[in-house]
């Protein structure tokens, strides 16, 4: 295992990059960040959406999350693989093509994410905003929002888990990323499958175990934090995100 | 889209339509197949956490830590790629002659879940006070009684809603075992893309059967919720 | 000041609000008692449009509340509003609490808004507390910071849901005392509470409300000698027990 872990690191870490694009790990982490990065806007939007005064706003973005979260991300990733190219009139590669379908489905999860944590907030504090004579979106930037995502932190850190995890999937369009590039030194040294995939396993693992770690510290920090001053913050409703494998 | 015009029967008629069927219908034993197996292995589990022997308990925990931690696409395969290279030959020809691809998914996708339902059933499990066995035991039931009516009935009811989510994102990944090429419904609509290159309508008939499906998984864990919830008070 | 005309409310097919018809002047102090239950609480949130109403007209300072040409936060800004559960923003310091409005709705900055936010957090006896958070403070304090920050925009009017309700018994002196100076300085407050001692010293006039209307209207001196209706005369005995 280390004689394959010293004879293809580079491959693992970074693929055929520079003769190649970027590729294994780092092109994993990139995938990742950029699609948190990106959606979270997207989430915020919905979600906001979710909980709008206005009925329409609320039954179209009902409709958006729900049919994200009813479909395999796999037909996400093919929708925009073969079926964008047709309608933007030309190939788009690998790289973008996932990127985007993690921005369509981490944008609907992270919106009831969003949701919630604006949900759990005691009713009592956008009153008082707005008795002050805030309006909706004054009451929301300064009073809402930046609590309700302070308390949603740490499930936002397990959806970023759920997120690296996802880019694996990148594999079936032939996306240069982790799993990719273990499957082409599996392929390259045909006798060795298990360490190979014994490496590629055990990194995930290391990756994805330290952020879940991370998030368990955050949110015992809040719930202490929560703890030492109970009137003010309630706890988050027992919303089950649904974590992809 | 100038110039596409829709047109379904290419997908929906004669031998596409029945790589499409075929395809339902491995996804749906593989799904099912997957479900009873993940919920045994998470009783099983459990069983196990609850037994109070250390071995067991750190074994419990470290299943259920690398199982959520790793990609299940990675778990599908090292159990396609890995696992049969350590077992004995007898058995590696056996699974070569019995659709390996198909049970080698199963493996992987409940073992996978099992490590989810595990946790929904311990943490059900955990809410319920200690008062109540107290309570029970003093009325003369023994472990296995209290258990069976007292505890279990409770920690069932709590369990359910993460359960179902469970339940779904299960029938969501099945598709992931195309990947290893089981001939399921999104391998099966990939083939009839290649072969139709109607990306469209393949894609629009494979992502409705996925949503409406998904949808009554959705209502049945809302009806039984409603019910169970009306029985608790 | 503010006036209810054939005001109705229902929450379903229960009405909680029928047909309310009251005024009060200009620099007046009013205090809403009753049972619980009696629409008390409905009725102070309707003058700022927390609740909705379905019947009648309610007018402040000349404006109609429930209309929808209203200008509903300029409205809002122009009533301080005091919560039972003080409703302070958590994640802000107390100063911060204070100037919240003054720089969002009249774009103060935060040295100018802050110089007038110290003033009336001296007022309320709370000089010290300008920077801690209001995890900090017990519940005395966080209400009389809810005053403080409900009259950061100089309103003419302050409305109070039973601010001394959520606290601790000896906590109560502190905040009643505050309303009390605030009830001298000439503003137009109206207050629902069971602080008869309070409503005693300090109101013009007392409401008496129960099933949704309001059945005595009268100051004070009158109110607690010799209630009219046997059910204002019932609440009060039952209060002396």
């Amino acid at each position: 295992m280390l004689q394959i872990l010293r004879d293809n690191w580079v491959l693992f870490l970074i693929g055929q990059y520079p003769a190649g694009p970027l590729g294994g790990l780092a092109a994993t982490v990139l995938i990742a960040v950029l699609g948190l990065g990106l959606s979270f806007p997207c989430a915020l939007l919905l979600g906001l959406g979710r909980i709008s005064p206005f009925r329409s706003i609320r039954a179209v973005t009902a409709i958006i999350v729900h049919t994200v979260r009813g479909t395999p991300f796999l037909m996400v990733i093919f929708w925009s693989y073969f079926a964008l190219p047709i309608i933007i009139g030309h190939p788009i590669a690998g790289f973008p093509t996932l990127v985007g379908a993690l921005v369509i489905y981490e944008s609907a999860y992270l919106a009831e994410i969003v949701r919630s944590g604006i949900e759990a907030l005691p009713k009592g504090q956008i009153e008082a905003a707005r008795s002050l004579g805030l309006n909706y979106r004054q009451a929301m930037m300064s009073v809402v929002l930046p609590q309700a995502l302070y308390n949603s932190l740490p499930t936002m850190m397990s959806q970023f888990v759920s997120l690296i995890k996802e880019t694996s999937l990148g594999y079936v369009i032939s996306v240069n990323e982790f799993t990719f590039a273990a499957a082409q030194v599996n392929s390259r040294l045909l006798t060795k499958p298990v360490q190979v995939f014994s490496i590629l396993a055990l990194t995930y693992f290391l990756l994805c175990f330290a952020l879940t770690q991370s998030a368990r510290a955050v949110e015992r920090h809040i719930a202490r934090r929560r703890r030492e001053d109970p009137a003010v913050i309630r706890p988050l409703e027992s919303f089950v995100v649904e974590p992809a494998p | 889209m100038m110039g596409y015009s829709l047109d379904f029967t290419a997908v929906l008629a004669g031998e596409h339509l029945k790589w499409l069927l075929s395809g339902i219908q491995v996804t749906a034993e593989l799904f099912a197949g997957a479900w009873a197996l993940a919920l045994l292995l998470a009783v099983v589990l459990i069983v196990l956490r609850n037994t109070g022997l250390r071995p067991a308990h750190w074994f419990v925990t470290t299943y259920v830590e690398v199982h959520q931690n790793v990609p299940l696409l990675v778990q599908v395969l090292f159990w396609y790629f890995a696992v049969p290279e350590l077992l004995p030959a007898p058995a590696q020809i056996w699974l070569n002659e019995h659709n390996s691809e198909f049970i080698l998914a199963l493996l992987a996708l409940s073992f996978c879940i099992a490590a989810y339902m595990s946790e929904a059933l311990r943490s059900g499990l955990r809410a319920i006070p200690p008062t109540q066995y107290e309570a029970s035991r003093a009325l003369g039931f023994g472990y296995l009684s209290t258990m069976r009516y007292v505890i279990l009935p409770q920690a069932a009811r709590l369990s359910l809603p993460p359960l179902i989510n469970y339940t779904l994102l299960l029938f969501k990944n099945t598709s992931i075992a195309m990947a290893i090429g089981v001939h399921e419904l999104t391998y099966q609509s990939r083939q009839i893309e290649n072969d139709t290159f109607r990306t469209f309508e393949v894609f629009a008939v494979a992502t409705a059967i996925y949503l409406l499906s998904s949808f009554a998984i959705m209502a049945l864990g809302a009806l039984y919720e409603r019910r169970a919830g009306l029985q608790a008070r | 000041m503010i006036s209810f005309e054939n005001v109705s409310k229902w929450y379903g097919a229960h009405q909680c609000l029928a047909d309310i018809n009251a005024t009060v002047n200009s620099g007046e102090v009013v205090v809403v008692c009753g049972p619980s239950g009696s629409g008390k609480t409905t009725l102070i949130r309707t003058i700022n449009r927390l609740e909705p109403i379905q019947g009648g007209r309610i007018v402040v300072n000349g404006q109609d509340v429930h209309s929808s040409a209203t200008d509903l936060n300029r409205l809002r800004s122009g009533i301080g509003f005091v919560f039972q559960q003080f409703n302070l923003f958590p994640h802000m310091s107390v100063i911060d609490n204070i100037i919240l409005a003054p720089r969002k709705l009249r774009g103060l900055s935060r040295e100018a808004a802050s110089e007038a936010a110290r003033k009336l957090l001296a007022r309320v006896g709370l000089a010290d507390k300008a920077n801690s958070y209001p995890g900090q403070l017990s519940g005395g304090q966080s209400q009389r910071v809810a005053i403080a920050r409900a009259l950061a925009m100089d309103p003419p009017i302050i409305l109070f849901d039973e601010p001394t309700s959520a606290l601790d018994p000896e906590m109560v002196g502190e905040v009643l005392s505050v309303i009390k100076d605030l009830a001298h300085s000439g503003i137009t407050m109206m207050c629902v509470t069971h602080e008869m001692g309070f409503a005693r010293e300090v109101a013009d006039r007392i409401w008496f409300m129960d099933r949704g209307t309001i059945l005595e209207d009268a100051p004070p001196s009158e109110f607690f000698s010799r209630p009219n209706h046997p059910r204002a005369q019932r609440f009060l005995s039952e209060l002396r027990h």
